[in-house]
């Protein structure tokens, strides 16, 4: 991505990368939170535009086009991706999970209820995000130190500053899987 | 979402001529009038507002109305709390309806940390007339006087067990359609004896947010909606020479405006909408702009008049000036912060829809009456033809406050005869919305030989009055301020001037300690004149475990690591701050510890207040170390997430939260003082570490301390 230096002289369209040109109406398939679901673009449109556009699945927001907030973080085989910068192609064939398809009907995952007792959001925009790479981390990672949260985290922003209460929800959703598993046979 | 009704809007009616009873069914509605503008009140008796009102329904819920917004600072839960308390509800039974002109009361803008001391304010004292009419009512279903009766969960009952009779709300108002005036004499229930305000809450809507459920405006959708995109200029002050929109038109879907400078794009799918703002040719005519190294000295020769009467400070006392040449210690100094950006989670977003002459308009803004004026304004309508609807908003910041995004989509909605939904780019949130001011403030203080301060001479050049003010006692005081004509757009801002002014203050209060070795909790608690903020600053100072020591000087910086405090009185709160830095081998900085300590009186939400001072800290933070916009010649040159750095995981140090409570005291806002002492402290840590003192925020853009300070170079 050329910086703002190399941009210059250039006229001024404020954009990134990978959904600019027009739509061919290609149709691809996707699995998304357990539903094969037909998408009327192009595989190499981004997976946040598919989500979001012809799925109606708003729940993954965007933030910054270019992976550097972590908005858009959704689940590839149960790896936290950032849906802005991944290919739809990239997801055809495996298992996409969105913010949407974390809770069990009316029971919440256990991050986001962990979220949820911990207060762990102001506007909540980035919420979905942080969740999402909470549960990545977790899934491979149950009982993290705190380096290993910031880095599966540093690229998740907050802009509310709410990184404290987040660290909270962590440490609760983690002491308590560990819990579950000493409680276990 | 449902369609936009031909009604008047409940703030242009008189409060008999609304149709409550229509809307929400039979009750009891309770109405505390406006404040209308009058020149006296500006100022004084503060903002004008629009009152409030409350209805309470034959379900026995009670409806109360804001004109602020909800954009992630806590205030629907904090509000609803205090509405519950006064009604003796339990918070599910209080629905609050917040930012919509068609609904809520006349309100300026959420801004200012007003949201808890007027709307909060407000909301109690009609929800506190609706109890006792409630009361009054109850008093005579049930044949007792009033003391007789008890009232929790929406139930009034006779006091004692034996033969106890009671009745609730909504039987109270069956078939009633009678409103109320807030009578000038209520009392609302004393913070001291809140049983459910100033306790544990969970905030409203949290289910939906971590469900990924909640609905922002840049997610908001409705049948036949166009995606639009407005073409900007490259850089500031640019004009549109002449645009080709023909590439844009031939993509299938796509309409097009050009209106004079307007010039803007929409189709039925976001795909085609991007693609055919690419095919846009444009040739603009660019305008003489500075460079960014030569913005001090183009700020100082470009004073601007004032626009914003209340937000100038002309406060004289004593002669400063005498006083400061007569003074044994004297020290100048200039003090700078950069122009920053607001970097909103969601980025500015606009939903427009006509309904022939109606116009409804969604949109994450902070003035949804002013964006009310701007559309009936730009499209000569009367102002009971707008709607503006605010929904949840991510993230605010003062950066929402421009209407010129909502008259843009509103103005492709007719033109596409659909309705239009705007969402920036990261880029465009960037370089298309406003900064916060670059401020470059002057200091000169006089003292005696003990540090006993006798002068102080304070003057802001362009950033704004907020917290010029001096809380420590000087017996010869000018503090001013001058607007400049900023190269780049700028405005409202989170903490905006008072950040600034707080920085200079508190980093020149540490330099006079040093020159009188001083102790820099000592020499403060000598001069403060607010009891309130003593208390805050020995608290954090206790708990930081602060030693009694004189300020460092130049002379003695072998230490690697350093303390700093500082402390800031702003909109009716009261802010210490303790920062403990490293500074590596390599110049590398790390901030080891925060301690703040906050007091705005009776605290409503504890969890929401934390989490504001805890936010705010962090947000600060960024502006104190290394935000900053850099441009040249009117073009923004870090425009991306991946160019402009905000505040990470890995850049958070342990941050301890002091709150004070103080139920005695009518609560303040929390969304901006809570920021103000975060940049001083650590520039007083940094110079106690290694002697330097650095006058410019960020302190150390890239990671690193400056070896001299470039003020330090220029002067």
């Amino acid at each position: 991505m050329p910086n703002a230096a190399e941009r210059a002289g250039e006229p001024y369209f404020p954009m990134t990368s990978i959904d600019l040109k027009p739509r061919a109406g290609t149709l691809s398939r996707i699995r998304v939170n357990g539903i094969d679901r037909p998408v009327a673009i192009e595989p190499d449109r981004s997976l946040l535009v598919a989500l979001r556009e012809e799925l109606g699945l708003v729940g993954t927001k965007y933030g910054c086009g270019e992976g550097e907030c972590g908005a858009c973080k959704v689940l590839l085989d149960g790896v936290a991706v950032r849906a802005c910068i991944t290919p739809l192609g990239e997801a055809i064939g495996r298992s996409v999970t969105t913010i949407e398809g974390l809770a069990m009907g009316d029971r919440l995952h256990p991050v986001q209820q962990a979220f949820l007792d911990a207060g762990a959001f102001q506007c909540g925009f980035c919420t979905p995000g942080m969740i999402v790479s909470v549960t990545s981390l977790l899934s491979r990672t149950p009982r993290p130190s705190e380096e290993e949260i910031v880095a599966a985290l540093n690229g998740n922003v907050c802009r509310c500053g709410g990184y404290l209460r987040i660290l909270d929800a962590i440490r609760r959703v983690s002491v308590g899987s560990s819990a579950v598993e000493k409680g276990s046979p | 979402m449902s369609a936009p009704e031909n009604r008047v809007p409940f703030d242009l009616r008189s409060p008999d001529e609304r149709d409550y009873f229509a809307r929400w069914g039979n009750g009891l509605v309770v109405v505390l009038p406006p404040r209308k503008p009058g020149p006296t009140e500006w100022g004084r008796g503060g903002p004008p507002h629009g009152g409030t009102w409350i209805h309470v329904g034959e379900d026995g819920k009670a409806r109360a109305f804001t004109g602020k917004v909800e954009v992630g600072q806590g205030t629907r839960t904090a509000l609803s709390l205090l509405v519950a308390e006064e009604l003796r509800l339990p918070l599910s039974s209080v629905e609050l309806t917040m930012g919509d002109t068609d609904l809520s009361p006349w309100d300026i803008g959420t801004f200012g940390s007003r949201s808890m001391p007027d709307a909060g304010e407000h909301l109690r004292l009609a929800a506190t007339a609706a109890r006792n009419a409630l009361l009054e009512m109850a008093a005579t279903s049930l044949g007792v006087a009033r003391s007789e009766l008890e009232i929790s969960e929406g139930r009034l009952r006779t006091k004692g067990n034996a033969g106890s009779r009671a009745v609730g709300y909504g039987d109270l108002v069956k078939g009633l359609r009678r409103i109320d005036t807030v009578d000038p004499a209520t009392q609302p229930t004393p913070a001291s004896e809140w049983a459910l305000a100033g306790h544990p809450t969970t905030n409203l809507g949290a289910r939906e947010i971590v469900t990924g459920a909640r609905q922002y405006v840049s997610d908001l959708r409705i049948p036949g909606m166009y995606h639009g995109r407005v073409l900007h200029p490259p850089s500031y002050g640019a004009r549109l020479r002449r645009v080709d929109l023909s590439a844009a038109l031939a993509i299938p879907g796509v309409i097009g405006v050009h209106e004079g400078g307007f010039v803007a794009v929409a189709a039925p799918d976001l795909l085609n909408a991007r693609a055919a703002s690419k095919a846009l040719r444009a040739e603009w005519e660019t305008a003489p702009q500075p460079a960014e190294r030569e913005i001090v000295e183009y700020l100082r020769r470009h004073p601007a008049e004032c626009e914003d009467f209340w937000d100038v400070v002309h406060h004289v006392v004593g002669d400063a000036d005498a006083a400061l040449a007569s003074a044994p210690v004297q020290l100048h100094a200039t003090y700078t912060t950069a122009y920053i950006a607001h970097v909103p989670m969601e980025t500015h977003a606009v939903l427009a829809s006509w309904e022939g002459e109606r116009l409804t308009v969604w949109a994450g803004t902070q003035t949804p009456f002013r964006t009310r004026d701007a559309l009936s304004d730009a499209f000569e309508l009367p102002p009971g033809n707008v709607r503006v609807i605010v929904p949840a908003t991510g993230c605010g910041f003062g950066g929402k406050h421009a209407a010129e995004l909502a008259v843009g989509a509103a103005r492709l909605a007719r033109a596409a005869g659909h309705p239009v939904r705007i969402v920036y780019t990261r880029e465009e949130e960037f370089t298309h919305a406003y900064f916060r001011p670059m401020a470059v403030i002057d200091i000169s203080s006089g003292s005696e030989p003990d540090g006993t301060l006798t002068a102080w001479r304070f003057h802001n050049l362009n950033a704004g009055s907020a917290a010029a003010r001096i809380p420590y006692t000087v017996p010869n005081q000018r503090i001013d301020n001058q607007p400049a004509a900023s190269p780049l757009p700028q405005g409202s801002y989170r903490a905006l001037a008072a950040t600034a002014n707080n920085f200079a203050r508190e980093s020149h209060i540490d330099e006079i300690a040093t020159r009188v070795g001083a102790d820099p909790v000592e020499y403060r608690l000598r001069h403060l004149a607010d009891d309130r903020l003593s208390a805050v600053l020995r608290a954090v100072a206790q708990r930081a475990g602060w030693q009694a020591r004189p300020a460092r000087s130049a002379k003695d910086h072998t230490r690697a690591a350093g303390q700093g405090i500082a402390v800031g009185l702003e909109k009716g709160g009261r802010v210490a701050t303790f920062a403990e830095v490293r500074v590596h081998a390599d110049g590398r900085l790390e901030v080891a510890r925060i301690v703040t300590g906050f007091e705005c009186g009776a605290i409503v939400h504890p969890a929401n207040l934390r989490n504001q001072v805890e936010g705010g800290t962090v947000m600060a933070l960024g502006g104190a170390l290394f935000e900053a916009i850099h441009f040249d010649h009117g073009r923004i040159l870090n425009p991306r997430l991946s160019e402009y750095r905000v505040p990470r995981f890995r850049d958070v140090p342990p941050i301890e939260v002091i709150l004070l409570d103080r139920p005695d005291l009518p609560s303040q806002g929390a969304g901006e003082t809570p920021l103000i002492a975060v940049a001083p402290a650590i520039a007083n840590a940094i110079c106690d570490a290694t002697g330097h003192r650095l006058r410019s925020l960020p302190l150390a853009p890239d990671g690193t301390v400056p070896e001299v300070d470039p003020s330090d170079r220029r002067n």
